[in-house]
């Protein structure tokens, strides 16, 4: 065991301030690892340790000013006991820091949940954690069907959709299988108490990810109100001219004006992985789709940015139907670069929703409500509708978040050239 | 169309024939024709002088065995049982697998012994049990287990030309075994063997269970799992290649082991999976093995203690599916 004090970064320095933690209760750092920020007054600076092992309890919250010398952390020489090594298993009164500083930093990439450092210890076999970095699926969100709530290779695969939810090659309706054998096998089309379970581990894997990305992710939260009347009509009338099976939904337009949008601010667009944010080079636009039964996917519309809007339209529909029927394909859960939740036919006003990991930003809509709204210094009812933006504060700030409303919204007052 | 125990005499009367220095000391080898009918007839066709019947005292023939080894002869010394060769024990252990080391490598004992193992015959707690195991934990031993027709003939020359004491594992069920053994001639002993290919789980066994583990092979391809069932063939060196490899494939093993299952020679094959393929396994390790009690006499109970096809298929389940 050893500590890791407050240095001295200069002659003139007798206090520090822990600004950011870059590690946590139960990650393995090895010397020369960058552990911390430090504040000394004049410039932030990463203090790297020079003791390889085990972060155990961090005794100094960010935040705090202390002498140098000062124990900051415990690091263990020891490998970790995962399960055990995290903030709730510490012993009361010790742990000092408010969460939100040991997991502010914290990469959300998929790297991070299989090495099972998260606050929660994630069950996966070896096997399954391989694949699911190969696959870049993120361990956090697949439902577990393995022995005591392991996550499997056939789960990762069938959550990446390399195999249909419904191949139960393994499984064959035998009578020495039976029903409860076959109950933690994920297919919507089983029985209703099979299907009690997938809800059950869908819902468990949906929580994890959002906890943690609420945990994690430093949210900023923008709305807006945006008029639709120009687009609306201009709906109006192309539909009239499309065959029923073609017509365009309002979503349709903002789906890709979101697209355009985020392709103009790619700041917007992509990932917060462990060397910060990275741009995504295309537009996989992610349509949060409610299932039947409960449950949430967010499948991506692939370079929605390069799809006339008719395309999109098709997409979203197929999308919409995969997903209800479970036949997505591993690319579509796993590439969407920004996502659009649309809770309009809810009859909600606005969302503030939580954005999806590793993603940094999330818009939201509500319903198209019919608004006393002033147009060059009158006053009519037009159709409006408000657009939020939920973006990762460590990615961007408002300034940006509320450009990209902007963009939106102006493209939205010119449908015709979606 | 052969046996077993005929594919051993004829292991044996290939090796009588091929080096004058190779002969054959046991309990009731000669005139007897063996205690298993093994070397029924050897006497006759080869001689007193090489086909010797020794007094009911392990130790005492054991050790002869390793003073005419170290003395240049090919002694193939015939236990009957593994129960009764923890009589000799002391001569295996503390001569024949030490000698070499403790000379510098100047004196050799180029013995093999052979002896029955396991269960399944209702011979009771005294001559049932499978201590292979035991062996395969002393170094300077090499300890083989024929499983097929072909190994059980072709294994024995190959372990005598072996310069060190070579433990050769007959399992007592086997010996009436019938086939078209598929070779002829000396077998190679230093490497395992895929005895079914498969693709969703690694299967690792010897001896007396292999035919239980094809078995339940067979019924899990019914239910579409491809079960690779891999006969280890030489205990001791482990050859780990080969089930790694196929672990590696399968992400998923269980190893079925006639032997007590704490401390067993399948505690340490799941302990060289999970060191070599950690991060390949889809499951954990699982092990089929006899239950932890002397081996009872009465059949039912004798059946139940031993490693079945039915618990092999439960384990497979178990792996695969995530339940039982």
């Amino acid at each position: 065991m050893a500590e890791f004090r407050m240095p001295s970064l200069g002659a003139d320095m007798d206090e520090g301030t822990v600004i950011e933690w870059l590690v946590q209760p139960g990650d393995i750092v090895g010397k020369g690892d960058p552990v911390a920020v430090v504040d000394t007054d004049k410039a932030a600076i990463e203090v790297e340790t020079f003791t390889a092992g085990t972060i155990g309890q961090i005794l100094v919250p960010v935040g705090e000013r202390v002498h140098v010398g000062t124990p900051l952390a415990i690091i263990d020489g020891t490998e970790p006991k995962t399960g055990r090594a995290h903030p709730a298993g510490q012993q009361p009164g010790q742990a000092v820091h408010p969460p939100q500083s040991e997991a502010g930093t914290r990469p959300p990439a998929g790297a991070d949940a299989a090495r099972g450092a998260a606050p929660e210890r994630i069950k996966a076999s070896p096997y399954a954690r391989k694949l699911a970095q190969t696959l870049h699926v993120e361990l956090a969100a697949v439902p577990a069907t393995g022995q005591r709530g392991l996550i499997t290779s056939e789960d990762v695969r069938r959550f990446a959709g390399t195999i249909p939810a419904s191949d139960h090659r393994r499984t064959p309706v035998t009578p020495q299988t039976g029903p409860a054998a076959q109950s933690t096998k994920a297919a919507p089309q089983r029985a209703p108490a099979a299907r009690h379970v997938v809800e059950k581990s869908q819902r468990a894997a949906i929580a994890r990810l959002m906890a943690r990305s609420a945990r994690e992710i430093p949210h900023y939260h923008l709305s807006g109100t945006v008029d639709l009347a120009t687009a609306l009509d201009w709906l109006t009338r192309t539909n009239r001219e499309l065959p029923v099976t073609d017509r365009l939904v309002p979503a349709a337009l903002l789906l890709k004006a979101t697209a355009l949008a985020a392709h103009r601010h790619p700041e917007l667009n992509g990932f917060w992985t462990e060397h910060g944010f990275q741009a995504a080079g295309q537009v996989h636009l992610g349509v949060a789709i409610s299932l039947r039964g409960g449950g949430l996917v967010a499948p991506a519309l692939h370079d929605a940015a390069d799809l006339p809007v008719g395309e999109v339209m098709a997409g979203l529909r197929d999308l919409v139907e995969r997903a209800r029927s479970g036949r997505l394909r591993r690319t579509e859960l796993t590439d969407a670069t920004i996502t659009v939740t649309n809770l309009g036919d809810q009859g909600v006003e606005s969302v503030h929703g939580i954005i999806y990991p590793p993603q940094v930003a999330l818009v939201g809509a509500g319903r198209i409500v019919e608004r006393p709204w002033a147009v060059d210094g009158l006053l009519g009812v037009r159709p409006c509708q408000t657009l939020t933006l939920a973006a990762d504060h460590r990615a961007t700030d408002g300034f940006t978040g509320g450009r990209f409303l902007a963009t939106i919204e102006h493209l939205l007052q010119t449908p015709e050239e979606l | 169309m052969t046996t077993y125990r005929e594919a051993l005499r004829e292991g044996l009367r290939d090796a009588l024939r091929r080096d004058e220095r190779v002969f054959l000391m046991g309990e009731d080898v000669g005139a007897y024709g063996g205690c298993f009918g093994v070397s029924l007839g050897l006497l006759e066709e080869f001689g007193p002088d090489r086909i010797r019947d020794t007094p009911l005292s392990e130790s005492a023939f054991v050790g002869a065995g390793i003073g005419a080894a170290m003395a240049g002869l090919r002694p193939i010394v015939e236990i009957m049982t593994v129960n009764f060769s923890l009589l000799a024990l002391d001569q295996i252990l503390n001569n024949a697998a030490s000698l070499r080391h403790m000379s510098g490598g100047q004196l050799g004992v180029p013995l093999v012994i052979r002896m029955t193992t396991g269960a399944g015959r209702q011979l009771a707690a005294q001559h049932s049990h499978s201590l292979e195991g035991w062996y395969a934990h002393i170094p300077g031993l090499r300890i083989v287990a024929p499983a097929t027709l072909a190994d059980a003939r072709g294994m024995l020359w190959p372990a005598l030309t072996d310069p060190d004491p070579v433990l050769l594992f007959e399992h007592g069920s086997l010996y009436n075994l019938a086939g078209e053994p598929e070779a002829d001639g000396p077998v190679d002993i230093d490497h395992a063997a895929i005895r079914r290919p498969g693709t969703d789980v690694t299967l690792v066994t010897y001896g007396g269970t292999l035919g239980k583990t094809l078995d339940a092979a067979e019924q899990l391809a019914a239910d579409g799992i491809s079960a690779e069932v891999i006969d280890l063939r030489t205990l001791r060196p482990l050859d780990d290649a080969t089930f790694i490899e196929s672990v590696r494939r399968t992400h998923r093993a269980v190893v079925v082991d006639e032997g007590w299952r704490s401390g067993s020679l399948s505690a340490e094959i799941s302990a060289r999976i999970t060191e070599q393929a950690f991060e390949d396994l889809d499951a954990p390790v699982d092990r089929v093995c006899s239950a932890e009690v002397p081996m009872p006499y009465a059949k039912h109970l004798e059946d139940a203690a031993l490693p079945q096809p039915a618990g092999i298929v439960a384990a497979v389940r178990k792996a695969v599916n995530g339940n039982g």
